[in-house]
């Protein structure tokens, strides 16, 4: 490192600068953006010096939307709530059915294993949109439409592939002596699985939960057709910003902040669990 | 305290025959080594033992109990892995004291086990690091004191001093044989180091693709090896092996060698006008002066000293090469025409086709239906 030239340094900073600027930009804009009133933000050439007002999330968590047209009703602290329940139930129900069936999948070869694990994966496969038809006939029939038992059940398509598939990979890569040395030590498989290849595989259980839970989170388009409005998570109750007097770019802003701060704070803490997992150094050797 | 006694074990991987109708007994207390080249089956065959892996067919008993369908928790086993298998998560003493906590052992009684056997190797200061923080030495030492700890009737070490640095294995084959009788288990033992194998063997089971080739105790492998392959494992530096036709005359039976005719006292007639190979141990062969009878010419190419021995390379005078070995500080040729004797009674005569040690009757072929 000491031989790099001054120039070689400044052209790498220049470099980083430019590869931050790029993917942050468009977070700060609208980071910018949700403290701005509507007509601050439409105004050509856009300025980068604004004085903030809190109107939007003022808006926002009272659920009193000022327009042009008068004051509507915003459900958005509601699908806020329904997004984090949502999210999180999901993931729960997703880590309690995946993890152990991940272990199976991992640890026993039976008999069409492979192929029940693939047929889960396809379920990544399939359009959204090409599944949500006939499943959203059945779920009325069922009376399941509009439940969050429902939802769940349809955010499992989304979480529980995600967390076999890559929770098995983890279990996999445990050493089987491992296990067997704590079998022969006299424990049982199930006390194994608790104390040697759950807390080996715990950070790729929270690396697999985390990811889960950012999809279950974005999901938009099974909570559009299978929810109504006061099962609505965020991502679907951001279209009511677009009214009949004009879109609310202020409001979206701010939306879009409070949406994305749970998964944010939530990728920082497990940062460490990420690396480490995908790292996974304390099993080998 | 336990035997162990395999019977008719099969164990195949896919279309490949791990083990091959493998039979085997070890006495309550005594130390069998399993020594064979990787891919032997002699890790798969202690896997069976422990139970972590289900033979395809036969029976396993230990202590004259069928464990055959038995968990591996409840066949009273201890185990080291060559590659440790240590926990990795917990500290060398959470890693010692899982076999004791397995049998709801109290904390002190916990505490008391590992103390004692930690002592025993040299742990007791890194009790509380994590298996990362220990030197392969540690980590072995950990291992085998886990497999120790709950004295387990049946003790399985799976080549337990492979990873560890040579001074370290040098120490531990000292110190092993004491540790295993004080604690009169039944061990199997796995090894591919055929001086580990004669150190700890009351017997050695030499296998390979499967079978056991030959199961006797270290004196009988090394004296009366079965075949030309099991020669060749033990002994250092390796058994010269060279291309002979016996024959009788009115002294008996002798082969040919650069022109001399060597009688073999005690030699199989069987061997007679065969297609043989000799085998010559190169600490039976001795440099002598060239009026001896049935003294070899042979010339002196190079000397290798190697502490307590030397190794001296000679070329006869068909061009074969010859090892030679004698203790330091012995006299011997350094270079030029020098003679050798062979020791007629340590000879060893091979098929040359079949590479079966011939007049050999200790031969084990646990083989069904095929002679070995």
């Amino acid at each position: 490192m000491e031989h790099t030239s001054l120039l070689e340094r400044v052209l790498r900073g220049i470099a980083l600068t430019l590869v931050v600027v790029f993917f942050m930009f468009p977070i700060v804009w609208i980071f910018m953006m949700s403290f701005q009133t509507n007509e601050m933000i439409l105004r050509i050439p856009p300025q980068l010096v604004f004085e903030p007002t809190l109107a939007n999330y003022t808006a926002l968590i009272t659920g009193k939307l000022q327009t042009a047209a008068g004051t509507l009703d915003i459900a958005f602290m509601r699908n806020l709530w329904n997004s984090i329940f949502l999210s999180v139930t999901s993931v729960a129900v997703a880590l309690l059915l995946g993890v152990p069936a991940a272990y199976a999948f991992a640890r026993h070869k039976f008999r069409g294993s492979e192929d029940i694990a693939f047929t889960l994966l396809s379920f990544r496969f399939a359009p959204a949109l090409l599944v949500l038809l006939p499943l959203t006939l059945y779920f009325q029939k069922l009376g399941l439409a509009n439940t969050y038992f429902g939802l769940i059940w349809v955010y499992q398509l989304i979480c529980l592939p995600l967390i076999l598939w890559i929770v098995r990979g983890y279990f996999e890569d445990i050493p089987a002596d491992i296990e067997y040395a704590y079998r022969i030590a006299g424990h049982s498989w199930f006390a194994t699985f608790r104390k040697i290849a759950l807390p080996l595989a715990g950070p790729g259980i929270a690396a697999a939960g985390l990811l889960a839970f950012i999809f279950a989170w974005n999901n938009f388009v099974f909570a559009l057709v299978l929810a109504s409005a006061d099962k609505q998570p965020v991502t679907v109750g951001a279209l009511a910003f677009i009214t009949s007097s004009g879109i609310q770019y202020g409001q979206i802003s701010a939306a879009i902040v409070l949406s994305i701060t749970p998964t944010l704070a939530l990728a920082l803490y497990a940062q460490r669990y990420l690396v480490e997992g995908l790292s996974l150094g304390a099993v080998k050797g | 305290m336990a035997s162990v006694e395999l019977k008719n074990i099969v164990k195949r991987y896919k279309s490949q025959t791990v083990l091959d109708d493998l039979s085997l007994t070890v006495a309550d207390g005594e130390t069998l080594v399993l020594f064979g080249p990787s891919g032997a089956g002699k890790t798969v065959l202690l896997r069976l033992v422990a139970g972590v892996i289900d033979p395809d067919e036969g029976r396993i008993l230990i202590g004259g109990e069928d464990m055959t369908d038995v968990d591996a928790e409840f066949r009273g086993v201890g185990m080291a892995f060559q590659n440790f298998a240590l926990f990795p998560h917990m500290s060398a003493f959470e890693n010692i004291a899982t076999p004791l906590e397995a049998k709801r052992s109290s904390h002190g009684a916990i505490k008391g086990g590992v103390d004692s056997v930690a002592k025993l190797l040299k742990i007791g200061h890194v009790l509380s690091h994590k298996p990362r923080a220990l030197s392969n030495g540690q980590k072995q030492r950990t291992a085998l004191a886990r497999a120790l700890v709950g004295s387990p009737p049946v003790l399985l070490l799976d080549d337990p001093l492979r990873n560890v640095d040579a001074k370290l294995r040098f120490e531990m084959r000292l110190e092993l044989p004491r540790l295993l009788a004080d604690r009169g288990a039944t061990v199997i033992y796995v090894t591919q180091d055929y001086k580990e194998a004669m150190a700890l063997g009351d017997r050695i089971a030499v296998m390979s693709q499967g079978v056991i080739r030959q199961l006797g105790t270290p004196e009988q492998i090394y004296r009366e090896p079965a075949n030309i392959e099991i020669a060749r494992l033990f002994g250092d530096p390796t058994i010269n092996l060279l291309d002979v036709k016996p024959q009788r005359d009115a002294r008996g039976i002798y082969v040919g060698l650069s022109n001399v005719q060597v009688h073999l006292a005690g030699a199989p007639e069987a061997a007679i006008g065969r297609d043989c190979v000799i085998g010559l141990r190169p600490e039976t062969l001795h440099f002598v002066a060239e009026s001896e009878p049935g003294a070899i010419p042979v010339t002196v190419e190079a000397e290798t000293p190697l502490n307590e021995k030397i190794v001296t390379l000679v070329r006869t005078v068909r061009g074969r090469e010859i090892l030679v070995s004698r203790p330091s500080g012995t006299p011997g040729q350094s270079g030029g025409k020098a003679h050798l004797a062979v020791n007629a009674k340590s000879a060893l005569l091979f098929d040359h086709a079949s590479g079966e040690r011939i007049g050999s009757k200790n031969i084990v072929s646990l083989r069904n239906g095929e002679a070995a």
